[in-house]
């Protein structure tokens, strides 16, 4: 009798335990201030609904952060949920089945027909399956201008990439650095694609990181990128910052120029509570080709034992795309949404221009989209090097690039 | 339990015809056999499986099907990167060898001086051993920082045209690093050669007195010979620090500017967890073992090899 009650009891424990929800720890690397600001929205939503969000910030960039999040899902310790980029980088890591496949909760939320552009979901598709939520697009074709350092110059602020270069002379001369860089790997890398999108165009583009074009990567039209990324380099000279928050931080106090940087650093402009159009300029494709490309963040969930956790993962999946969410977390973050169905008017200038870009279709895969993260790391050696020595000719950077490429999968 | 209650009924009747030496001490052997099991499967297993694996094309996940032969080699050795890394590599840890026992011993035979207030000279220079490298490197990058660093301090005081930033300046970069680590690491030597220096018999001392030999030279011919196996100790400690230096770079410059700073061991880590590329990140720390085993086997042949002739 006394065995049947504690029996009982435990069930009907078990069972309130299953109604209350469960504990997801969540893996990301947004530690900035707009970035945390941006991420917490998510909690905040996700606690609502009597789950609770365990947030597991790693500090660093991405390059730190996701060694750390593949070796723990890879050694058996997987996070319940992790942001990662959509495309390549998980690609294993599906294809060994460590992911949980989200397609029933893409059904029967409709994301095939809410998500936009559709090249993002096609980025979390293996074999017909849906293994990720994206959650925003991030564009790296931006560049940042800053009033206070222009005015202080006495030029113009500039409209396109040319106008920036011809005021670089006076940026120094007032003791200003024209271009401010931040010297990790990832942004030399991220720049210089940005300058080949914006200087050589984006079928070049295309031709060298989509189809691998070795013989387009050597040519002549990606001698002139180089050539510019070369003047970059000197304009950045005198940058000596790592983290890119610290670069950007340099454009908002007026003592640089500009930062060529993806959308995120928009974050950093609202934190400082600067206004778009006033106190900075934004360019979308360097003033040249106005583009966005649709890289971004997205949240894999890796599979676990417990049916418990894995209701809390799809839930957690589905509240990623709602409306709501996707509103705060991206006005928050600076980053475009993932559907095109929602009411952005509250979003700032800059982001209105990306809106607009996005709407009209302008639009370019992003580079984790279409080079796997070996090739990645290869053109970021690379560049990392070229940026940062002033004696690396221009040709023998483009040498290594083509043979980059060539070897490229 | 059951292990030493039958140990000596084995070796008793084998003992008794003929010394069996297998059986010799073996409670000693029995205990042993984890660590011999250890050695095999941890150290030996895995570095074969290493070795081979850097003969495929893994990426993210170890492919053993996927064989390229040589493959990885040849892109290694054609990487940029990797040349600055070992190279870097040769410059940090012949300097940091040489500066590490050089000022280990000096500081040592200071200390043995008898001098007043070792025990606080003691604890000061071994303090920074207490850190970890990655404390040590952050501290650096803010002393070696241009602004707020020596070189700010010293402008301040009006020297303008003072410079002194090698964090930032390529060339010299790996400098840089040095001093951080030799800072680190040189009190440790120091207090292990003063160990040295402590084991030595003071009749030596006295005879060397007597005969008027000044002190350096009593330290250069006759006390330093006699502290051979403390020497061998010290080199191997340093060794090791210096094949192993990662953290420190990372912490203090993350391998720039540019690739300047990178190490081996840094390449390593990358190029298999960042790059998802297993394959490369096994075959250049298959260079790194074999780059050991380089210095270590002859150094072996001539320590262990020698004593067996004499």
């Amino acid at each position: 009798m006394n065995y049947y009650k504690t029996t009982t009891a435990a069930v009907a424990f078990c069972a309130a335990g299953a109604v209350s929800a469960a504990e997801l720890e969540v893996t990301h690397w947004w530690t900035s201030g707009g970035e945390a600001a941006a991420v917490s929205e998510f909690a905040k939503a996700f606690d609502a609904t009597g789950n609770t969000w365990v947030d597991g910030a790693i500090a660093g960039s991405g390059g730190t952060a996701r060694p750390i999040i593949v070796s723990r899902i890879i050694g058996g310790d997987p996070m319940h949920a992790t942001q990662l980029n959509h495309g390549r980088q998980a690609e294993e890591l599906i294809e060994a089945g460590l992911m949980l496949d989200l397609t029933d909760v893409a059904e029967a939320e409709g994301w095939t027909d809410l998500v936009n552009p559709t090249s993002l979901l096609d980025s979390c598709t293996v074999d017909g399956k849906i293994y990720c939520a994206p959650v925003n697009i991030h564009s790296w074709q931006w560049i940042w201008l800053s009033h206070q350092a222009y005015a202080d110059a006495g030029v113009a602020v500039p409209s396109n990439w040319d106008e920036f270069v011809s005021s670089a002379k006076a940026l120094e001369d007032a003791g200003k650095i024209p271009l401010a860089m931040g010297q990790q790997a990832w942004q030399s890398s991220g720049a210089f694609g940005v300058i080949n999108v914006a200087v050589g165009g984006p079928d070049l583009w295309n031709k060298i990181n989509v189809e691998k074009d070795a013989e387009a990567a050597a040519g002549p039209e990606m001698a002139k990128v180089f050539e510019a990324a070369s003047a970059a380099r000197a304009m950045a000279a005198n940058s000596k910052v790592q983290d890119w928050n610290q670069a950007t931080n340099l454009v908002i106090t007026g003592q640089a120029g500009g930062q060529v940087m993806g959308d995120w650093a928009q974050g950093e402009f609202q934190v400082a509570g600067q206004v778009a159009g006033q106190d900075y300029t934004c360019l979308p494709g360097l003033g040249v080709n106005e583009i966005i490309s649709t890289g971004g963040d997205a949240f894999y969930f890796p599979k676990q034992d417990d049916p418990e956790i894995e209701a809390a993962q799809k839930e957690l999946a589905k509240l990623l795309l709602s409306p709501e969410v996707q509103v705060n977390f991206n006005l928050k973050k600076g980053s475009l949404p993932v559907r095109g169905d929602i009411d952005l008017s509250s979003a700032n200038d800059c982001m209105k221009k990306g809106l607009e870009i996005l709407a009209a279709g302008s639009i370019l895969q992003s580079g984790d989209q279409v080079l796997s993260a070996d090739t990645t790391g290869q053109i970021e050696d690379l560049m990392v090097e070229f940026w940062n020595d002033q004696s690396y000719s221009a040709a023998d950077a483009q040498a290594k690039y083509a043979e980059i490429i060539a070897a490229a999968d | 339990m059951a292990v030493t209650d039958g140990a000596p009924m084995m070796s008793s009747p084998t003992s008794s015809k003929r010394p069996n030496r297998l059986f010799k001490n073996l409670t000693a052997k029995i205990a042993t056999i984890p660590m011999i099991f250890t050695a095999l499967v941890v150290f030996i297993g895995c570095t074969v499986w290493t070795i081979y694996h850097s003969f495929t094309k893994s990426k993210l996940l170890p492919a053993p099907e996927k064989w390229v032969g040589l493959d990885q080699y040849e892109r290694l050795w054609s990487t940029r990167r990797w040349l600055v890394s070992i190279e870097n590599l040769a410059i940090y840890g012949f300097c940091s060898l040489v500066l590490s026992l050089v000022i280990g011993f000096t500081l040592a035979a200071l200390l043995d001086r008898k001098i007043r207030g070792e025990g606080i000279f003691r604890t000061i220079f071994l303090y920074p051993f207490a850190l970890s490298f990655i404390v040590t490197g952050l501290v650096w990058q803010w002393i070696l920082n241009p602004q707020f660093g020596i070189q700010g301090v010293v402008q301040r005081w009006g020297w303008d045209s003072f410079t002194f930033d090698p964090l930032n300046n390529a060339n010299i970069v790996i400098y840089g690093i040095l001093i951080a680590g030799i800072w680190q690491g040189s009190g440790f030597i120091m207090v292990i050669l003063l160990a040295g220096l402590r084991g030595i018999d003071e009749d030596i001392w006295k005879a060397s007195r007597v005969e008027g030999i000044p002190a350096w030279k009593t330290y250069i011919f006759i006390i330093i010979p006699m502290m051979r196996p403390i020497f061998v100790t010290a080199l191997v400690l340093i060794a090791a620090g210096i094949i192993k230096v990662y953290d420190l770079i990372v912490a203090q410059t993350s391998g720039g500017p540019g690739i300047s700073s990178e190490v081996p061991a840094k390449y390593v880590i990358e190029k298999m967890f960042q790059s998802q590329n297993l394959g490369q990140g096994f075959a250049a720390s298959t260079m790194m073992l074999l780059s050991v085993l380089v210095v270590l086997i002859p150094w072996a042949y001539l320590e262990f090899g020698g004593k067996r002739r004499d």
